[in-house]
């Protein structure tokens, strides 16, 4: 799945340049046969999106563009919304918060979109939301799990769980389904989306009657973790919950079996959830589990489904990050179709009352703190893949 | 805990080794021409990639052995090129024009910014920004760090202190006006500086990868600030104060990780550097005559 370098990439860049290059000609044709209007732009109704199209997440970005493209497509396929077409304008924000702060602005005040999509990253997601917000456009996250990307923010929503949730549900997870009753604990210090998971696993696990025996930060950039992970093996924990990203946990497992530490005896999150997790240590990993959004065997028939229209149109499996592009941008399409107008203030409203929803990664409805409540997949690396193990529902309607 | 602490001695000592291998490639330019060469962590990141394709290109984990080694060759051979070409690009002219300038010390510097920034990009633009696993090639990759680093830490003082180019470079680091009065080719010994400083990074790069990490653009600034430290902890212009800053750092920072503050290493060694600069301005075995490249 390493989609940076996928088959059919849209050429995003352009995309800005020919709406102009279409709108002036448009707007000279109408001029020479006298027509008055300022245009064919009104016809289309402008969607924008911030991604992370380039620089160091540039994966996040066009995978999400992927699912978000087809979901464009279907719905202008099906008759579009209120007789018109849909069109997203990507902007790229080059990984960086500063830069998503910028683009957004540009999006609402230059192209006057009517809703914003994006990012994948919530640092990202909490700085053009800021901007968002206080702009009075909706803006759908399709991917940023931290507590704080929605909170207080009224116009601002998630399409996918929190943190907070995701770490309850794998210490549900742990303690009742392994059955195992001790933990460890191992996280990015200085990482929000590490330490925030971390300590709501712990709170969750806790609270259920389970053992925190041991809990270890590792500094951003670490590289070197044999001594952390002496460390956790000598606590004798029954599993290690080890919520970091993909790109560490290649290294953590490697230098785990230096040490000694079986695969089977961490557990993840989200983060975990790209094939290149899988190329560099899956041999390492048999027998882990992590939770997440979705799974690409999961029983759903809609996952399903668009597991098999996404493969007829890229030529590839799609993952998570898809396939919640998909989803946010289709639910966000379904509120404009319930919405009485195509304005921002109608559109949140709609979208604040999605009621199960059907999508690629399960039935979303939104909660009054405009967070999606939606099943959470179990993962469980088996055979070298990602196999769908459990399901697992949010206690809180 | 006694063996506990022992464990994280030992791997204190290879990770030490391996700092000390690129804050070997910071002192020496900064022995020769007194400026930083902030380009060398992205040199480091180069050498990481090359070494990488070789392994794969040679047959990675099938024979270990050539692969390792005929990577870590060539990693060197093309490191030392990327040094020298850096220099012949970025520096030289600002040294041949410069010279007169009141800003003849921080024009250097500026441009060795620039040319980090410019590899890094690069690196995405070629590479992409995935992460790319090195095979693995060894089972235990501590003993061969710790053997190499000594091993070519010994070559290059011996480099320095028994051959002609050796003292040509100290002659340089004293003064460089009276070396190029005695004979001394000043910018052939300048860039067989940077092309040894830089193949040593690659060493480096190749081992840190095979232990520990994968090939990523921004791989250099996570091993290029601490390797930076360590030289000026060490005493920057010093070649054993390198090393001992790095093994320092090694260590220390293996210690802090059995700690409760395991998350905030990097606080405690900037401490450390700020408190021993405070006590000893020059590092630690850095002076402002003796001990220079």
């Amino acid at each position: 799945m390493t989609m940076s370098s996928g088959p059919k990439p849209i050429p995003y860049v352009h995309i800005l340049r020919r709406t102009a290059v279409a709108s002036a000609l448009a707007a000279i044709a109408a001029l020479s046969l006298g027509a008055t209007g300022c245009g064919k732009k009104s016809d289309d109704i402008m969607v924008g999106a911030y991604l992370s199209l380039s620089g160091q997440d540039s994966t996040f970005g066009t995978d999400t563009r992927d699912g978000i493209e087809l979901a464009v497509e279907q719905t202008n396929a099906a008759g579009g919304v209120k007789g018109k077409k849909v069109k997203v304008l990507y902007e790229d924000d080059k990984s960086t918060p500063g830069e998503a702060t910028n683009k957004v602005r540009q999006l609402i005040d230059r192209d006057k979109v009517v809703a914003v999509l994006g990012e994948v990253a919530s640092s990202r997601s909490l700085a053009g939301g800021l901007i968002a917000n206080s702009m009075h456009v909706p803006m759908i996250t399709p991917s940023s799990t931290a507590v704080e990307v929605t909170k207080d923010r009224e116009y601002v929503f998630r399409s996918c769980f929190t943190d907070a949730v995701q770490g309850e549900m794998a210490a549900k997870y742990v303690y009742e389904k392994m059955q195992k009753k001790s933990a460890a604990l191992f996280y990015a210090a200085q990482d929000t989306y590490s330490s925030g998971l971390a300590q709501s696993f712990k709170d969750a696990f806790v609270k259920l009657g389970g053992k925190i025996l041991i809990e270890k930060g590792f500094p951003k950039g670490e590289t070197n973790f044999t001594t952390f992970l002496q460390e956790l093996k000598g606590a004798n924990a029954d599993v290690i919950f080890a919520p970091v990203y993909y790109n560490e946990m290649v290294q953590i497992a490697r230098q785990a079996k230096g040490v000694g530490i079986a695969g089977s005896a961490f557990v993840g999150g989200d983060g975990w959830d790209s094939a290149n997790l899988l190329e560099g240590a899956a041999a390492e990993l048999e027998g882990s589990h992590f939770t997440n959004h979705y799974a690409p065997d999961v029983p759903w028939e809609n996952s399903q489904k668009f597991i098999k229209t996404f493969g007829a149109r890229y030529g590839h499996e799609p993952n998570s990050l898809s396939a919640q592009g998909y989803d946010a941008a289709s639910l966000l399409f379904d509120a404009m179709k319930r919405a009485p107008d195509v304005k921002p203030e109608s559109i949140k409203i709609a979208i604040g009352e999605t009621k199960n929803f059907a999508g690629a990664t399960g039935t979303i409805s939104m909660d009054k703190e405009r967070n999606a409540n939606k099943p959470i997949v179990v993962v469980e690396i088996k055979d070298k893949k990602f196999k769908y193990a459990d399901q697992l529902v949010s206690g809180t309607p | 805990m006694i063996q506990k602490v022992l464990d994280a001695l030992v791997t204190g000592l290879a990770q030490g080794a391996m700092i000390a291998l690129v804050a070997l490639g910071y002192t020496m330019v900064f022995g020769v021409l007194k400026m930083i060469n902030f380009a060398h962590s992205e040199v480091f990141m180069m050498a990481a990639y090359v070494g990488l394709f070789v392994i794969a290109a040679v047959g990675g984990q099938d024979n270990p052995i050539v692969a390792g080694v005929s990577g870590t060759i060539i990693s060197m051979a093309f490191a030392a090129a990327l040094g020298i070409a850096i220099e012949r690009v970025a520096y030289r002219p600002l040294r041949a024009r410069g010279k007169k300038s009141s800003l003849a010390r921080l024009t250097p510097l500026v441009t060795a910014l620039g040319m980090s920034v410019l590899l890094q990009n690069l690196a995405q633009l070629l590479f992409t920004a995935r992460f790319r696993p090195y095979p693995r090639l060894f089972e235990q990759t501590r003993p061969v760090i710790f053997v190499v680093a000594v091993v070519v830490m010994i070559g290059l003082e011996l480099l320095i202190k028994r051959t002609w180019f050796g003292k040509a470079m100290r002659a340089l680091s004293a003064n460089e006006e009276a070396a190029r009065l005695m004979g001394v080719k000043t910018s052939r010994v300048i860039a067989t500086t940077f092309a040894v400083g830089s193949s040593l990074a690659a060493v480096g790069a190749v081992l840190y990868c095979l232990d520990q990490s994968q090939a990523y653009p921004t791989m250099g600034t996570v091993i290029g600030t601490r390797a930076f430290v360590a030289a000026v902890l060490g005493g920057i212009g010093s070649i054993p104060g390198a090393m001992l800053g790095g093994l320092l750092l090694g260590v220390l920072g293996e210690l802090v990780k059995l700690t409760d503050y395991s998350g905030g290493v990097d606080v405690l060694v900037f401490l450390v550097l700020i408190g021993v600069l405070l006590v000893r301005p020059a590092g630690l075995l850095g002076s402002s005559r003796a001990e220079k490249v």
